[in-house]
């Protein structure tokens, strides 16, 4: 597009991001560059901890791909976080299996420990209690929850506890 | 052929059909209704929906239309029970979220989902529920929204990907949550967005300078024809009292589809602008008066005459109709004024003698579709034409290579191949380099008078590319644009154009400015060809030689001197000191009443009958529509009347028609039956321009600075386009060699002369030049498009 090109919306992506954005490019065809947008926006999202429309528009130009595309893709996947939110991720499973095991109480206990409420941040930055997971395939270690990447299983309250204090 | 072909029956009636065709394409040839929302003609097909369900033999589930392919012996129900029921049940979803408030809505009596409804759908809702509301959004001067009625279909986000190659909505958010929108707060640009206004099937996207004003079924509607580029789009007038409401496509598959452009649809908002002129006005001293039409006429008539008519002459608007446009030629030179030209913005006529019998695309505009290759001069297809531009996208998206030698680098909608852009000189010698690739590829010599400029031309792989592309590309094409018309050397550009075509086999084609140009050829409406390219006893001479001080009489049709000229500043110097002016114009704008004498209003394209004739050299005839304000007066009559007045003979038509038959008499007695546009140059030797110091003025006419009217339409000039062009560009490093930044107000010196206006960085423009916009206020007080300029900031 014409108007101010001197500085490049993807200028904002670092060279870590570039180097994981091309690995995805490179596995699929040359005119099939969008479908790289999903593993793009995950690797923006761990290095900045949530997508901003900037962020967004820098994806979109470094794979060539309309704005709004990128857009539809992070607004429709409920892993993509398009609001600041805390260090560490938690996501409590409260689907059949982990509600008779008692996932409710684990929950309970995490709102009360960290002060907050469900889809809420603690003010300092540290723990984000996503809104929750549906299952997450661990039914055999009911209760369980994952904090960022990792699964936590058979939950206690002291558990949680636990695992709480071991996290920055 | 018959293979393909395959038996299919749907109510029971036998039909034949391609195989893979999708059903509803087959049922709607046939007649045969299935209701749809998000199934579009023109578009993908999104299947989503989920109205256009029916029942097909064997299939254990009703089946969407518009997404099952046809197949031998396929059975298809569309009112079966099975079929009503499904449809039934889809009808009853989209209107769970949907307010069943129409009285409210502005889509009420015109809504694909209202008439839907009433045929398949139940009379009350089961659904007791909350509904779901969504948040309008701003999304520019021209469309408005009411995103709580939105139904999903997509077709404006399929739109925008599709036919607008500019992706500006999209479906954000997921299932409950989904909403149609930008997710970000900004305007769509797009020169075709207004399309999405017809394509949405309820109010969701209503066109926002007109709603809330009419109900669809108190208009009345006319067909008429866009009178602001050379396609001249079919479009529908709609009259409530005699105004013009809104203006929609017409279908025409082989002119605009079922498109038009936004400046044909919004420009009739200018109709009634605060400076409409409504009576006949004179000037007295210093005051104008409102007078009747008898003494305003005497005046003009008199006035004329006054002067020696080889010191006077006439501006005539390439957006005037032919019927005006030949009758304001026969009047003038009966009067023996030989200087009329409606060729305002050309600078360069050295090779007049030699141009074609109207500049003509060289083709149907169909066939555009069909180029392998395209090399555009000086054109911005896309905000000129768009729906010429269209076309090309179309053979772009093909695989055809589109290549620009422009001033500047043009954001296209497509992929484009090779691009050059530079300044008047560069730009001659880029072409030249082409001309001289495509004799080397094909082995033969140049023809006499290049030698200089082959010599002088650009080489290098740019070039090179272009030429090839040219001889292999089948059905290659050059075009002209706007910007060659307009170039200083347009000569050179069109000599060059026709060598380069002479040697690869392609074709030339001129895409010239206004909605007329080509028909105002076939009028006589240029100073050294009478009517049917006739040749005269004695031509006249171009405006550029007229128009200096000296003048003593002009008139003006449908023309604002400082907006629609070459050299406003010496237009305006000119005419300030002829003792007569008069000048036809529907209005009355602040430089006309500087300099005229007489002001007659006439009609607008809306309120008079009239023909245009579009690049492709198609004839186009309409009645008017709208009431004209006030005393205005179709031009057509008031020139006949001119003529009757001033004693000539031949003014004695009664309608317009007869003065179309009379003009196409003379084209049938001239012989013009086909019409080519080979171009070979006379073998007089072409001198490389001179190479240009200091900073080099470039720019053209915006998409909505263009006429008249369009300049009056306010949706139109509060577009992101109209803003974007009222400012100076320069290329960011030639502004830090210059301290300036983005935003600065700057001041621009040509030959004594000043404006000023806000400075924009932008990498498109060619280092050593400075885009200034054509027909904005900000510069009508400059002079040529072309030449040296200064630039400092304020």
């Amino acid at each position: 597009m014409a108007g101010n090109p001197t500085q490049r919306k993807s200028d904002v992506l670092n060279a870590h991001v570039r180097a994981e954005i091309d690995d995805w490019l490179s596995r699929y065809p040359q005119d099939q560059r969008q479908s790289a947008v999903l593993g793009a926006l995950r690797a923006v999202q761990h290095e900045h901890g949530h997508l901003t429309t900037e962020l967004m528009d820098a994806v979109a130009d470094y794979i060539g791909m309309p704005e709004i595309a990128v857009y539809e893709v992070a607004s429709f996947y409920s892993m993509f976080e398009l609001e600041p939110v805390g260090r560490h991720t938690i996501s409590v499973c409260t689907n059949v299996s982990c509600m008779l095991r008692g996932a409710d109480q684990i929950l309970a206990h995490l709102e009360q420990r960290l002060g907050i409420r469900l889809g809420e941040t603690t003010p300092d930055g540290r723990f984000f209690l996503k809104r929750e997971e549906e299952c997450l395939a661990a039914c055999c270690g009911a209760p369980m929850m994952q904090v960022d990447h990792v699964y936590y299983e058979h939950l206690t309250p002291e558990k949680v506890d636990e695992i709480l204090d071991s996290l920055e | 052929m018959s293979e393909d072909l395959v038996n299919i029956e749907v109510d029971g009636i036998p039909l034949k059909a391609k195989k893979g065709t999708m059903l509803i394409r087959v049922t709607d040839e046939a007649g045969i209704r299935i209701p749809r929302f998000c199934y579009h003609d023109k578009l993908s097909v999104a299947a989503n929906c989920r109205m256009c369900l029916v029942e097909v033999e064997k299939a254990p589930k009703p089946m969407p239309a518009c997404a099952t392919p046809v197949a031998e012996g396929m059975r298809v129900w569309t009112r079966s029970p099975k079929a009503l029921a499904a449809q039934k049940a889809t009808m009853e979803f989209l209107l769970i979220n949907h307010p069943l408030d129409c009285p409210v809505c502005d889509q009420g009596g015109e809504c694909e989902l209202q008439d839907v409804s009433m045929g398949y759908g139940e009379g009350i809702s089961r659904y007791s529920e909350a509904k779901r509301a969504v948040k309008d959004k701003d999304i520019g001067p021209l469309i408005a929204t009411e995103m709580t009625r939105c139904i999903h279909c997509t077709r404006c986000v399929r739109f925008g990907e599709e036919i607008a190659g500019l992706r500006e909505l999209g479906a954000t958010g997921r299932g409950e949550f989904m909403e149609i929108g930008t997710f970000v707060e900004k305007s769509v640009t797009s020169e075709l967005s207004g399309n999405v206004i017809d394509l949405c099937p309820v109010g969701a996207l209503t066109a926002k300078p007109s709603r809330f004003t009419y109900r669809a079924w108190e208009l009345v509607q006319h067909a008429s024809v866009a009178p602001h580029d050379g396609v001249g789009s079919n479009i529908h007038l709609h009259t409530y009292n005699g105004r013009v409401m809104r203006v929609v496509p017409r279908h025409n598959e082989a002119v605009n589809e079922t498109w038009i452009s936004d400046r044909d649809r919004f420009s009739y908002t200018g109709l009634g602008a605060a400076d409409r002129l409504t009576a006949p006005m004179i000037r007295e001293g210093d005051q104008w008066v409102t007078t009747d039409w008898e003494t305003a006429l005497t005046r003009v008539v008199e006035g004329l005459r006054g002067q020696p008519a080889e010191a006077c002459g006439a501006l005539l608007s390439p957006q005037a109709s032919v019927e005006e446009l030949y009758l304001a030629q026969q009047w003038l030179r009966g009067l023996g004024v030989r200087n009329l030209d409606h060729r305002l913005r050309q600078s360069d006529f050295s090779d007049q003698d030699r141009a074609p019998l109207f500049p003509y695309l060289g083709d149907a505009l169909e066939a555009l579709e069909q180029t392998r290759a395209c090399l555009l001069v000086g054109s911005e297809i896309r905000k000129d034409q768009p729906l010429a531009g269209h076309r090309l996208r179309k053979a772009a998206l093909g695989g055809a290579r589109v290549m620009a030698i422009n001033p500047r680098q043009v954001p296209f909608n497509f992929p484009v191949a090779e691009t050059v852009s530079a300044d008047p000189r560069g730009m001659v010698l880029a072409l030249a380099g082409v001309a001289r690739a495509a004799l080397e590829r094909a082995g033969r010599t140049a023809p006499e008078g290049f030698k200089a400029l082959l010599q002088a031309a650009r080489t290098d792989e740019t070039v090179r590319a272009m030429a090839q592309a040219l001889a292999e590309g089948e059905g290659a094409r050059v075009l002209l644009g706007v910007q060659a018309h307009a170039h200083p050397h347009f000569a050179l550009l069109r000599a060059l154009a026709g060598l380069v075509c002479e040697t690869t086999g392609a074709t030339l084609g001129y895409l010239p400015d206004g909605g007329n140009g080509a028909g105002a050829w076939l009028a006589g409406a240029v100073a050294h060809r009478g009517p049917a390219g006739e040749s005269l006893d004695a031509a006249g001479q171009t405006p550029d030689q007229w128009l200096q001080p000296g003048l003593k009489g002009c008139l003006l049709l449908n023309v604002e001197p400082d907006m629609d000229c070459e050299d406003p500043a010496r237009v305006m110097k000119a005419l300030g000191s002829a003792a007569f002016v008069a000048a036809l114009t529907p209005f009355a704008g602040e430089a006309l009443k500087r300099v005229a004498h007489v002001l007659l209003p006439v009609a607008t394209f809306a309120e008079t009958s009239g023909t245009y004739v579009n690049v492709e050299g198609r004839w186009q005839s309409v009645a008017g529509a709208a009431q004209p304000p006030g005393e205005t007066r179709p031009a057509w009559k008031v020139l006949r009347v001119l003529g009757n007045m001033s004693g000539l003979e031949g003014f004695e038509y009664l309608s317009s028609e007869e003065v179309r038959d009379a003009l196409k008499d003379r084209l049938r007695a001239a012989g013009v039956e086909g019409f080519d546009t080979v171009y070979r140059h006379d073998g007089a030797s072409l001198a490389v321009p001179e190479a240009s110091r200091g900073l080099q003025r470039i720019g053209a006419v915006g998409p909505y600075g263009v006429d008249s009217l369009v300049r009056r339409a306010a949706p139109l000039q509060a577009t992101q386009d109209a803003g974007a062009h009222a400012l100076a560009r320069i290329h960011p490093r030639q502004a830090r060699s210059l301290g300036l930044e983005e935003g600065d107000q700057v001041e621009v010196r040509q030959e004594g002369l000043s404006a000023r206006l806000p400075l924009a960085l932008d990498e498109a423009i060619p280092e050593g030049c400075l885009w200034l916009p054509v027909g904005v206020a900000a510069t009508r007080h400059l002079g040529r498009s072309h030449g040296a300029v200064e630039l400092n900031k304020v």
